[in-house]
């Protein structure tokens, strides 16, 4: 019998194109992107009248932005705020996730209050946050907290909720103790929930602390793009935004690279 | 309301009865907790927040010392507002997103090209775009409706998009045999099958125009309740500020509930997982 | 390797008018990363209308890929398939798949949005020329007489059994009156009382509405129990090893299993089917290597 995995007795195959490295059609619309705002602004559209050129940003941006310390410092100050925010949230919210999920008492005391809390966007903190805490900087910390607070606990809390009472019982019939059943059971099944809403929380934060930073900042990229408007500059707005997004994008990464260490089985 | 599927590493289990009881000691304990904090902790921090009471008593006075109450006109008027333009921008959002995801889901072509334009614009987080869409756009209003349009568009979309790849190829084959043209795939499988992954995007999406919304008003808009909050902090009047937070939570909850009825009712059959599983 | 094999006592009535399939020099090639796999190679076969084919062999032999070009989900890259005489697929034709060759799937593909009666219907409604309360009378008669099954016409699938499901959804196929029926392993993950209950019910519905019927399992004794034909192909590149005729009388009985005609072509079946996975074993190791 045949054995060949080449085919013998086919005839020949139409050669399928390789994909190239390059992928034209994505590529076409982003360019197009870029075009249609370079035209948009040429043919004076309404509402375009004072906006700069891709190239007038990309110029303005190496001249005055590139080499200048306080634009980078801008940059730590953000991310500063974003991950220490982001990083209360995960110390206080997971183990409270957890809680939620394992003490049906302290869910039925708790939780209707944190439910009752969490539709509240956490910009509408601003106010309050700024009364209560004694420095700006600790009132944002708090705003971005709030963000990725409810997301990263209710996430875990759904992770907890989802193992299923069965394996519980079978470890413990098995003579499993609390300590061996939380290491081996929960945090397994936990960890993937932790992943989802730190993903969340990345998102939801970055754009609480940009706008905390325009309202109530003096420092930062959110306030950097503001400044830009305030002084009616539209280039530095959508450096600014430019910045911000670049800032976004790369703290996607940088959360999904620890995911990828917390979960070396997924792909 | 979570249900009670608690893991248990305590055996307990709780009674319906015992539970509202605990959720309503939670409660007294988090307004106490609130009372002592501002009345009788040692930092003028919390000294200078108002107090439950307070709140309570404003909020429902029929003349408020600061003008803003449930029997004021104004109170509306910031209610209307804010919910207009959530409204608004979810409902665009929702018109051009579901279409828009469907199409890139489904077919590989639509993904192709705008998939790479979505993921250069989707980390710019949506209120960066406030200071551009207020000089592109012809006024304010326009500008906080679309920046709070983009939150929710993104969110619907992406949803949408994995409602639709996620429906097994099984289903396509098994309506092209049974005689269906491609129109009859897109309403008989692809729109049902994706229905679950587009309300839980909806659910998303509505509590995500909230927040941009917010964000935008307070950045940059004239009534609304994300207005009413700033304007109560720069006038001192604090407990306003709490009334506008409580009034946004419960507009928030009540529109992501409904959006999570109208789910529920077109989707009687994703609810029927009852029967004797095989 | 093809034969015409034999056919058993004529105790099914008449074979149907259509449903004739005619498979020549099949052959499917896949080309992932730049190199060529072979999944089919030069496949043939003739089904007379009304056959019970059952196509058995090791896993990743192509059995698969043979019915997705049946049922018109693929084209085969040489060869073609005719169905009465008029070509099917083909290296040139566009793949049609279509209410002609109905397939029942291995993980059940009954619309999970539609009710029992909907999906019974679908296929009805979808070809048109058929009003709406014409579908569901005809929905309704073919379900009663499959074990009562009108009283959940207006259930969900997620509520019905997988037992129940899998009725349904032979039944959704059959009201079409296609040419062809195939089943891609449909009871692969049932149980052994749950899987008896089908292959009755299966033969049952045989028996009364004679079809052809393209069978695909790996499970040996069940292809033995329903079919007239029993295909054993080979590991990758597929082409066909062996072809078994089923000479058991019908009705088929459970009491056959005990034969001894029915024990000798068992062993025939399964050493030419261990011949193959021992073949595949050994490439698969060759390939991890």
């Amino acid at each position: 019998m045949k054995d060949a995995t080449v085919a013998t007795t086919s005839p020949a195959l139409p050669r399928p194109r390789r994909a190239r490295r390059l992928d034209w059609r994505g590529t076409s619309s982003v360019v197009g992107f870029f075009l249609a705002w370079q035209l948009a602004v040429n043919f004076s559209l309404p509402g375009f009248t004072d906006i700069p050129t891709p190239w007038e940003v990309l110029v303005t941006f190496v001249r005055d932005f590139l080499f200048s310390a306080n634009y980078w410092s801008s940059w730590l100050v953000s991310f500063q705020r974003v991950f220490l925010g982001f990083f209360l949230a995960q110390i206080i919210g997971i183990p409270l996730g957890l809680f939620f999920g394992t003490h049906a008492t302290f869910r039925a005391l708790v939780l209707p209050v944190f439910e009752m809390m969490r539709p509240i966007p956490p910009l509408a903190w601003v106010p309050l946050s700024i009364l209560f805490w004694p420095t700006t900087e600790a009132s944002i910390v708090f705003i971005t907290f709030i963000g990725a607070f409810f997301i990263i606990t209710i996430n875990v809390f759904e992770g907890v909720r989802s193992i299923r009472p069965e394996h519980v019982w079978l470890a413990r019939s098995l003579g499993a103790g609390t300590l061996r059943i939380f290491r081996r059971i929960m945090i397994p099944a936990v960890v993937p929930s932790i992943a989802v809403g730190m993903t969340l929380g990345i998102a939801v934060t970055w754009n609480v602390v940009i706008a905390a930073e325009m309202i109530a900042s003096d420092s930062g990229l959110g306030r950097l793009t503001w400044e830009g408007y305030v002084s009616s500059t539209p280039t530095i707005v959508i450096v600014g935004m430019i910045s911000i997004g670049l800032a976004g994008y790369l703290s996607t990464m940088i959360v999904d690279w620890i995911e990828s260490r917390m979960m070396p089985w997924k792909q | 309301m979570p249900t009670d599927a608690a893991i248990p590493v305590r055996t307990t289990s709780l009674l319906p009865n015992r539970r509202t009881w605990l959720a309503a000691l939670g409660f007294a304990g988090f307004i106490l907790a609130w009372y002592a904090a501002v009345h009788w902790s040692p930092f003028a921090a919390f000294n200078r927040l108002p107090d439950p009471f307070e709140v309570v008593v404003e909020w429902t006075s029929s003349d408020p010392y600061y003008g803003i109450s449930i029997f004021t006109a104004d109170y509306y008027t910031h209610i209307f507002y804010s919910t207009y333009r959530a409204l608004a921008a979810f409902g665009l959002a929702v018109l051009l997103g579901v279409p828009l995801g469907i199409f890139m889901g489904w077919k590989q072509g639509v993904r192709a090209y705008t998939g790479s334009l979505l993921s250069l614009l989707r980390p710019v987080p949506p209120l960066a775009w406030v200071p551009i869409a207020i000089l592109v756009f012809p006024g304010v209003e326009p500008a906080v409706i679309f920046v709070t349009f983009l939150v929710a568009f993104f969110a619907t979309t992406m949803n949408t998009l994995v409602g639709v790849r996620a429906i097994p190829q099984d289903y396509y084959r098994a309506a092209a045999c049974l005689g269906a043209s491609n129109r009859d795939v897109l309403f008989d499988v692809v729109i049902p099958g994706a229905m679950p992954s587009i309300f839980t995007g909806l659910q998303i999406a509505m509590g995500a125009a909230w927040f941009s919304l917010v964000a935008g008003e307070m950045i940059a808009a004239q009534y609304g309740l994300g207005f009413l909050i700033w304007e109560s902090y720069s006038l001192i009047q604090y407990p306003t500020i709490v009334i506008g937070m409580a009034t946004l939570g419960l507009v928030g909850y009540l529109s992501s509930a409904a959006v999570r009825l109208v789910g529920r009712r077109l989707m009687a059959w994703h609810e029927q997982r009852l029967g004797m599983a095989g | 390797m093809t034969t015409t094999a034999s056919h058993p006592p004529e105790d099914l009535g008449p074979r149907p008018q259509t449903g004739g399939l005619g498979i020549a020099n099949v052959s499917k090639v896949y080309d992932p990363e730049g190199r060529a796999v072979v999944a089919l190679d030069d496949f043939s076969l003739d089904v007379e209308a009304g056959d019970f084919v059952a196509i058995v062999g090791p896993s990743g032999c192509g059995k698969s890929t043979l019915l997705n070009i049946l049922a018109g989900f693929d084209t085969p890259t040489s060869g073609e398939v005719l169905l009465d005489g008029v070509p099917l697929a083909g290296p040139d034709l566009a793949p049609r798949p279509g209410p002609d060759r109905v397939v029942v799937f291995q993980q059940g593909a009954l619309f999970p949005w539609m009710t029992v009666l909907g999906n019974v219907t679908y296929g009805l409604l979808k070809q048109g020329g058929v009003s709406r309360r014409e579908a569901e009378a005809r929905a309704i008669t073919l379900l009663a007489e499959s074990g009562k099954l009108d009283r959940i016409a207006d259930a969900y699938p997620a509520q019905l059994s997988s037992g129940m499901q899998r009725r349904v959804e032979i039944i959704r196929a059959l009201i079409n009156d296609p040419r062809v029926l195939l089943l891609d392993e449909p009871f692969r993950a049932m149980d052994t009382v749950n899987k008896s209950t089908m292959h009755r019910h299966l033969l049952e519905l045989y028996s009364r509405n004679r079809k052809t019927i393209v069978f695909i399992t790996h499970d040996l004794e069940e292809a033995l129990f329903l079919a007239d034909r029993v295909i054993v192909m080979t590991t990758r590149p597929g082409t066909l090893k062996m072809d078994i005729a089923v000479n058991l009388p019908r009705p088929r009985k459970r009491e056959m299993m005990a034969s001894d005609a029915y024990l000798a072509l068992r062993e025939k079946a399964v050493f030419a089917v261990s011949e193959e996975a021992k073949r595949a074993f050994e490439r698969g190791e060759r390939e991890m290597a």
